[in-house]
């Protein structure tokens, strides 16, 4: 059954068990087990498979020698009939049935080789679909289960604070509010601002005789006259 | 194995300054796995916990309890949250232990940047989930 299906029944059931686990400890122990053996197995047949393969490039080549010695004694012979050495020819041709004998031999060494190498190919693959299955089954169960047990440990955050006794929507209600509030205090520093901003303050500073300006030109008066002194006193 | 707080290292400063300055605090919870409870300053009624296990980091934010949907109107958001998963931008709501939630997933080697990304991302989602549900909700 899928991992999913697992789930699906247990939450079908009692929900309770989710926390149990969807594999138990054990179980998962075990995938952990298949999943370390599946893993060895896959590199064990790729290291045979390389043996393997070279074997059936080797056995393809001795083939391909052998036809060619075969072609090359079956000249010999047709060169000795040619010349009338039929004993000869004969000798030949015991060494022709010897060659075959060992390329039937070498054909049958290739086809096992190829089969071989068929059979840890198709081995590897079902062995990484494996891997791949338990470790889908461990990683779902135990992120059910560590969801499952924050949620508990969530849940008693929530109650024992109190916080969640107030349902979603006050929530969201006060939330709001304070939100307002603070778009409200926003705007209001804004008009506040405008109407009476820094320089509309010193305005009515100045008005009312207060601060720097106000005094600015009494200041500028001063500052004249005293050089006006200064000067007719120097003619004088 | 790092702890979920040194893996979490910074997250409120980076989360504070997407925030614009909002105040965030990072407090772990008590119990058998390991939780950090972040609120974010004026959303302090929908806290946002972050978990981790082997795979994956969850943000989990809590936004209704079963009692509180109307029973009446119980199908018809069941069927519009399924509507609305794939719509929302990196959250998805979910339900455990009979309290419906809206959850972001990352891997667990997601930088803090993400992270804290998701978080943004959950808490103005919750929000608007909330808004635009909760006549839904009793």
């Amino acid at each position: 059954m899928s991992v999913i299906g697992k789930i699906v029944t247990l939450l079908r059931g009692s929900a309770r068990e989710l926390g149990e686990s969807i594999v138990d400890a054990n179980g998962v122990r075990i995938y952990e087990q298949e999943i370390h053996d599946a893993r060895n197995a896959i590199a064990q047949a790729k290291n045979d498979l390389t043996g393997v393969m070279a074997k059936e490039m080797q056995s393809a080549r001795k083939i391909e020698r052998v036809r060619t010695e075969i072609e090359r004694l079956e000249n010999l012979a047709i060169e000795a009939l040619d010349k009338e050495k039929p004993t000869l020819a004969e000798e030949v041709a015991a060494q022709i049935a010897e060659q075959e004998a060992e390329l039937d031999r070498q054909t049958q060494l290739h086809a096992d080789y190829a089969l071989q190498s068929t059979r840890l190919k198709d081995l590897i693959k079902a062995s990484e679909a494996k891997v791949r299955e338990h470790e889908r089954e461990v990683q779902m169960a135990r992120a059910t289960e560590s969801v499952y047990k924050a949620t508990q440990s969530i849940s008693e955050n929530i109650t024992s604070s109190g916080s969640k006794l107030i349902g979603a929507k006050e929530s969201l209600e006060r939330i709001k509010k304070r939100h307002e509030d603070l778009a409200d205090r926003m705007a209001a520093a804004d008009t506040l601002d405008r109407e009476l901003g820094a320089k509309a303050l010193e305005i009515k500073l100045a008005e009312a005789g207060i601060g720097e300006d106000a005094q600015r030109k009494e200041k500028v008066m001063e500052r004249i006259r005293a050089r006006r002194e200064a000067a007719t006193e120097g003619k004088a | 194995m790092k702890s979920l707080q040194e893996r979490l290292g910074g997250l409120d400063a980076v989360l504070s300054a997407r925030l614009g300055g909002t105040p965030i605090s990072l407090q772990p919870i008590p119990g058998e796995i390991p939780v950090i409870q972040t609120v974010i300053g004026g959303r302090e009624e929908l806290p946002i916990f972050i978990t981790v296990s082997d795979d994956q980091i969850l943000c989990i934010c809590h936004l209704w309890t079963d009692g509180e949907i109307i029973p009446e109107k119980r199908p018809e958001l069941l069927e519009l949250l399924l509507d609305l998963n794939p719509a929302i931008p990196l959250s998805s709501f979910g339900r455990a232990e009979g309290r419906y939630i809206l959850y972001g997933a990352l891997a667990r080697d997601a930088r803090i940047d993400d992270i804290a990304n998701d978080i943004a991302a959950l808490s103005d989602n919750a929000i608007d989930a909330l808004d635009a549900l909760s006549d839904y909700l009793s």
